[in-house]
């Protein structure tokens, strides 16, 4: 019997009986089609994280105040339990290292904003110059915050879009005046919208001077301080020329964390990525679940077609014919069920993409893959019972069944 | 050398503590081309001995040589070889397969033989004429009456030109006239060449043939030779 005739056998087979076929690509569809969409949100969610740290730069590093527990018990650590304040010399220290390029000092607040007799909450972010050029951002009107000493508190605000829209309505806003907490400000420019990074809508902030914030808010330690590298690839000797400066000014201590983008990111990268597998693998298990509904399936066509197993006997097919033709249906039979999974799949992360516009999902390479492997492998691995005991029937008695 | 030779054949089922002695000592010889109608009461052997004959089934003792062959000692594989090539099968409920066609339900041993496809359908067409069904051609089983039925299974067990055909009760599922149609059928390639041993209850059936082997309770009680009416053992 050739592959050929194999093949053409078993399709006639599998199409000869609509609904048992039909029943069985459905249950395989389902295992693959669950692979998939589970895979695309997992992996869509990982994407999504990605591409949110992505947009803040890569060759970022933060420092904050305080050290992690990640520094091991150092001596420092045991000396000083209460960090010391970060502070703006602090900040214009680490701009001299030979690897930065820019820093911008951040402190953060809630204040009241007012102009005219509107009046609202708004976050406050007190930083410098080069937050503009460190995080990408374009002014609509005006310009923003000046280049001065970090040590000056400028009376001058730079209104994120919403905000503008909210205070201003269509007035011009650049040259006015508003109050900000206690403070009579003049603004000077107007960020263009762009939209939400990492939870905070920077549309909805108002910016001021770092001094100007810390005396708004009364501190003296800073928020954090974020800092451009060179580079990427100057990230890490970055970090270690920052670490030395910041020791230098405590006196050998280092009582600040520092954070590169990377670091952030290789942690979701791998939770999300772990998530996006141990999905997958719930969803193989509904897999296998189909297998075992494939034996069952290839079972009940054997005991059907007992009587047709004992002809093709006495036809002369061999034992090795009717072990293969059972196990083409099988095989057979998880491939249509893994196509329509695919199909079924790629639908469902279409509908997603469509339900949450944001969320990247598609199905990485390799879950596809999985899938459809798994799908093949189970339907063959428990086809092979049932096909051995249609070779193994004594024709005698499968022909005497009816 | 006669084309098949039982000696001393035995075979026993066992069903749970119960023995069935099914056939006992066995032994005869058929020569090629011979018309052999085995007859007797039913359950007295007669299906297990033509389950033998087609190698469908194994003596628990005896051997078969089948032209010239000792076949109870091949392997499955080379079994199945055998049956492929030199026996046709007709059973009383004909054994089509219910989602293919005629056509291709005589094509079956063909396809297990691997035979081209090209030879196949040139095979299957002449058979379709020569069995006066080329308008059923592309019916299913369930499309066909039961004599048209019986002609597709005829079909199916000469397209290979095999050396004997083996029929259990080829007319048990039919009325009477088409029974004798298929009758006929069977006697012609008879008369073509083709050993024909036949299973029947029918005493006017049986009594068609030049041969007759009679069975009781598993043994050959008669073997009746109307050509030249004599019973060797
Ligand atoms: N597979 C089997 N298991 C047990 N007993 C069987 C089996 N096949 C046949 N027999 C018994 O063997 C005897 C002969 O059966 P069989 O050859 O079918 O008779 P016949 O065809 O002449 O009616 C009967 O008694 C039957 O019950
Ligand atoms: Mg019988």
């Amino acid at each position: 019997m050739s592959p050929a005739d194999t093949l053409r056998f078993a399709t006639r087979a599998a199409l000869g009986y609509p609904l048992r076929t039909a029943l069985m690509v459905l249950a395989m569809s389902i295992g693959v089609a669950a692979v998939v969409v589970l895979t695309a949100l997992g992996d869509g969610a990982r994407r999504y994280v990605i591409n949110e740290f992505s947009a803040l730069g890569t060759n970022l590093i933060i420092v904050l105040p305080g050290r992690t527990a990640t520094g091991g018990l150092g001596l420092g650590n045991l000396i000083t339990s209460t960090p010391r304040d970060l502070t703006v010399r602090d900040a214009e220290a680490l701009l001299r290292a030979p690897l930065v390029t820019r820093i911008a000092p951040l402190s953060v607040g809630n204040s009241e904003i007012a102009y005219g007799g509107r009046l609202r909450e708004a976050m406050a972010v007190g930083t410098s110059a080069d937050y503009l050029a460190i995080r990408d951002f374009h002014m609509a009107q005006g310009q923003f915050l000046p280049r001065e000493d970090l040590g000056r508190a400028s009376a001058v605000a730079v209104l994120g879009a919403t905000l503008r829209d909210e205070l201003f309505g269509a007035e011009a806003a650049v040259g006015r005046m508003i109050r900000v907490g206690d403070r009579r400000l003049r603004v000077i420019g107007v960020l263009q919208k762009s939209g939400q990074a990492l939870g905070m809508n920077t549309d909805e902030l108002v910016f001021v001077p770092v001094a100007t914030a810390q005396a708004m808010f009364n501190t003296n330690t800073l928020f954090r301080v974020i800092i451009e590298a060179r580079s990427r690839d100057a990230l890490t000797p970055a970090k270690r020329q920052l670490e030395d400066i910041m020791r230098g000014r405590r006196e050998g201590e280092l009582d600040v964390t520092l954070i590169t983008q990377d670091a952030v990111l290789g942690t979701f990268d791998r939770i999300l990525g772990a998530l996006t597998l141990g999905v997958a693998g719930i969803a193989a298990i509904s897999l296998a679940v189909a297998g075992i509904l494939v034996m069952n399936v290839m079972l009940v066509a054997v005991t059907q077609r007992t009587g047709e197993i004992g002809l093709l006997k006495a036809l002369g097919a061999t034992g090795s014919n009717i072990r293969l033709a059972f196990l083409t249906e099988a095989a057979l039979l998880s491939l249509a069920g893994a196509f329509t999974g695919l199909g079924l799949g790629h639908l469902g992360a279409w509908g997603l993409r469509l339900a949450f516009p944001i969320l990247p999902a598609w199905p990485p390479d390799w879950a596809v893959f999985a899938g459809l492997g798994t799908a093949l492998s189970t339907g063959i691995l428990f086809g092979v019972m049932p096909a051995r005991r249609a070779a193994r029937l004594d024709p005698v008695q499968a022909l005497a069944k009816r | 050398m006669a084309q098949i030779e039982l000696d001393g054949i035995e075979r026993i089922f066992t069903l749970g503590d119960s023995q069935v002695h099914a056939l006992h000592a066995v032994s005869v010889s058929i020569e090629a081309g011979e018309y052999v109608a085995v007859m007797g009461p039913s359950g007295s052997g007669k299906s297990t001995m033509l389950n033998l004959l087609g190698l469908l089934d194994h003596p628990n003792a005896g051997t078969y040589r089948l032209e010239g062959r000792d076949v109870t000692t091949l392997s499955p594989d080379e079994q199945a070889e055998v049956r492929r090539s030199r026996i046709g099968f007709v059973f009383q409920s004909f054994h089509l397969v219910p989602r293919l066609t005629a056509a291709e339900n005589i094509a079956l041993p063909l396809m297990l033989a691997g035979v081209n496809l090209a030879e196949r359908a040139k095979r299957v067409a002449r058979a379709l004429k020569d069995f006066g069904l080329e308008s059923r051609a592309g019916h299913r089983p369930d499309e066909l009456s039961g004599g048209q039925r019986q002609r597709v299974a005829i079909a199916r067990a000469t397209i290979m030109r095999p050396a004997m055909i083996l029929a259990d009760e080829p007319t048990g599922n039919l009325d009477r006239a088409t029974g004798q149609d298929v009758t006929a059928l069977l006697e012609e390639l008879n008369a073509s060449g083709v050993t024909l041993i036949v299973v029947t209850h029918d005493p006017v059936m049986g009594s068609r043939a030049r041969r007759q082997l009679l069975m009781e309770d598993g043994a050959l009680v008669q073997d009746l030779n109307v050509a030249r009416q004599a019973a060797p053992a």
